[in-house]
C-alpha cells in the first residue's frame, strides 16, 4: 500500500549555515544543482530540490560525502 | 483577600485604544483599567477562544495565534517565549508596549502558558526593557497577583536578534544568530521541547481576548483580520507609535496622525524586509493582508515609513540594502556574499548611475530563498520592489542626475 508520504518526492535539504561550497554535491547531482557566483550549490527553484528515483543513489552519496555534513534527504 | 480581587471588574475598552488604555505602567493602573486576568477552570479553552477571535501574530509573519498554540499544546512539557526584541530600526512598538503596558504582556504570557500547559516561561527583550519588566514582576509578586517565574534574557542589539531561531539560540546560551530549522519550533524548539514563540504584542492582545472574549475583539478591524495593531509611524512630521484597527487607511495615518501632506509623499515602506508602496497606490492601501497583497506588501510588524519627495527612493533602498548586508549573520554563503554584492550594485546605480538594473535583478534572484532564515529573501523583496516602484528614476540616474538635488550617501538610513 502506498501512503501519501510515499508519493511525495525525496528532497535534498541544504543547511546553509554549514555549507561552504565545497561543490561535491554539484558534481554528483549535475542536473539538479549548479554552481552560483561564489561556488555554492544552486537549485533551479531555490527550495530544497526534489530528487527523482534515478538520482536517489547519487543524492545519498552526496549526503554521505559532504565534508561539511550540510545535506539531508527528507520527504 | 488580596487587593486586586476586591476591585470591581471595569468594562472592556471601547474604541480602538485597547493596548495602551491604562493611565500608567504600574499594576494599580493596569488593574483599574482592565481588571484581573480571569482564571478559567479549563485554561486550554483559551486556545479555542483565541481561534474564534481570529488573532494573528503581530511580529510580522501574521500566523494564526490559536493554531500555533494548539500545535504546542499537543506536545510534552512545552515552553513559552515572549519575544520583544525588535531589531528593525524603524519599529519601536514593542518597546512602547513593554514600557507602557508591561502587565498586559505578562498577563498574556501567563495566560498562554496556562493554556498550552507550559511551566517554563521566557521573556526576551533589550536590556532597558527588561528593567521595566523586572519592576512589573516584583509588583505582581508583592500584590499576590501572579507568582509565575519568568526567565528574562537580554536581546542582542542586531537586526536579526528577534528572528525566531536566533531567539532560541540566544536562550540556549549560543550566539543570537539564526539556525537551520528542519522541524517546526512548535514541535521541537528550545532544548528540543515544543516551544511557543509569540511577539509581545500578540501576547498583550491575547490577554485582552482572555478578558473580554472573541466578540469584543472582532468589534473593530475587518471581518477576516479583526482587532487592532500597533503601528510605528516615521518619516512624517509627527512620528511615533499608534494603535489602529486592522484595515485602517495608510493615508489617514500619514495625514491625521503624521500631519504630513500626502502631496509630499513619494512612497511608503513597511519595514526593511518589506516592499515599497508608491504614493499613487496609497489611496488603495489599508493595513490588512487582503488590501496590501495586490501591492506585494503586508501589514508586517506595523511599520509605516514615509519617504518624502525630497528623498530618492533608489538611494534610500541602496542605503537600507547596505545596512541589511552588514547585518547578515554571515553564516550562509549566498547571503554573506550576495547581500554585499547586491548593495554594491544598487549603490552604483543609485549614486553613480553605473550598473544595469538587469544585474541587480539577477543578484536579487540569486540570494532569494537561499539561507537558513528569510534575511536574503527580505533583502531581495525590498530591492525588487524599489526597481519596480522607482523604475522611472532609473534612466535619470543613468544619465547622471537624480530625482532629488543633493543627497549624501547613507543619509536616509541615518536620519
Amino acid at each position: 500500500m502506498t501512503t501519501e508520504r510515499d508519493r511525495q518526492p525525496w528532497r535534498l535539504h541544504i543547511d546553509w549555515t554549514r555549507c561552504e561550497g565545497r561543490g561535491l554535491c554539484i558534481e554528483l547531482l549535475a542536473g539538479t544543482l549548479a554552481r552560483d557566483d561564489w561556488g555554492f550549490p544552486r537549485a533551479r527553484d531555490h527550495g530544497d530540490p526534489a530528487i527523482g528515483r534515478y538520482q536517489l543513489a547519487a543524492a545519498r552519496d552526496a549526503v554521505a560525502l559532504c565534508p561539511r555534513l550540510a545535506l539531508t534527504l527528507r520527504k | 483577600m488580596t487587593r486586586y480581587l476586591s476591585r470591581a471588574t471595569p468594562g472592556a475598552p471601547t474604541g480602538t485604544d485597547r493596548l495602551l488604555a491604562a493611565s500608567g505602567p504600574d499594576l494599580t493602573a493596569h488593574l483599574t483599567c482592565y481588571g484581573p486576568l480571569p482564571a478559567p477552570a479549563n485554561p486550554r479553552e483559551l486556545i479555542d477562544v483565541v481561534t474564534a477571535a481570529g488573532l494573528s501574530g503581530r511580529g510580522g509573519a501574521g500566523f494564526p495565534v490559536g493554531r500555533k498554540m494548539a500545535a504546542v499544546a499537543d506536545g510534552r512539557r512545552p515552553i513559552v517565549v515572549a519575544n520583544g526584541a525588535e531589531g528593525e530600526p524603524d519599529s519601536s512598538k514593542d518597546a512602547v508596549l513593554l514600557t507602557q503596558a508591561p502587565h498586559l504582556v505578562l498577563d498574556g504570557l501567563t495566560a498562554a502558558a496556562d493554556a498550552v500547559g507550559a511551566r517554563e516561561c521566557h521573556l526576551y527583550a533589550a536590556e532597558p526593557m527588561l528593567g521595566l519588566v523586572r519592576r512589573a514582576l516584583a509588583e505582581r509578586q508583592a500584590a499576590g497577583y501572579d507568582g509565575r517565574q519568568i526567565q528574562l534574557t537580554p536581546a542582542a542589539d542586531s537586526f536579526l536578534a528577534g528572528e525566531k531561531t536566533a531567539v532560541l539560540s540566544r536562550l540556549a546560551g549560543r550566539a543570537p544568530i539564526p539556525a537551520d530549522q528542519l522541524i517546526s519550533t512548535s514541535r521541537s524548539g528550545l532544548r528540543g521541547r515544543p516551544t511557543l514563540v509569540h511577539n509581545v504584542e500578540s501576547l498583550a492582545q491575547l490577554a485582552l481576548i482572555a478578558r473580554y472574549g472573541p466578540h469584543w475583539f472582532r468589534s473593530v478591524g475587518t471581518l477576516d483580520e479583526p482587532g487592532t495593531m500597533l503601528v510605528t509611524l516615521s518619516g512624517t512630521t509627527v512620528t511615533g507609535v499608534v494603535e489602529v484597527p486592522l484595515g485602517a487607511r495608510v493615508l489617514d495615518l500619514i495625514t491625521r496622525t503624521g500631519r504630513t501632506d500626502p502631496a509630499d509623499v513619494r512612497a511608503v515602506l513597511g519595514g526593511y524586509h518589506g516592499s515599497w508602496i508608491p504614493a499613487a497606490a496609497l489611496a488603495r492601501a489599508t493595513l490588512s493582508r487582503a488590501a496590501l497583497q495586490p501591492l506585494h506588501a503586508t501589514p508586517g510588524a506595523g511599520i509605516v515609513r514615509v519617504l518624502t519627495r525630497d528623498s530618492c527612493g533608489l538611494r534610500a533602498t541602496a542605503d537600507i540594502t547596505g545596512y541589511l548586508a552588514a547585518q547578515s549573520a554571515r553564516q550562509c554563503g549566498p547571503c554573506r556574499n550576495g547581500l554585499p554584492r547586491l548593495a554594491e550594485t544598487l549603490g552604483a546605480l543609485a549614486y553613480d548611475g553605473r550598473c544595469e538594473p538587469r544585474e541587480i535583478t539577477r543578484l536579487a534572484a540569486l540570494v532569494d530563498g537561499r539561507g537558513a532564515c528569510h534575511h536574503p529573501d527580505g533583502a531581495a523583496r525590498l530591492v525588487r520592489s524599489a526597481l519596480t516602484v522607482f523604475a522611472d528614476d532609473i534612466p535619470l540616474h543613468q544619465r547622471g542626475t537624480c530625482c532629488v538635488a543633493h543627497e549624501t550617501p547613507g543619509a536616509w538610513s541615518l536620519r
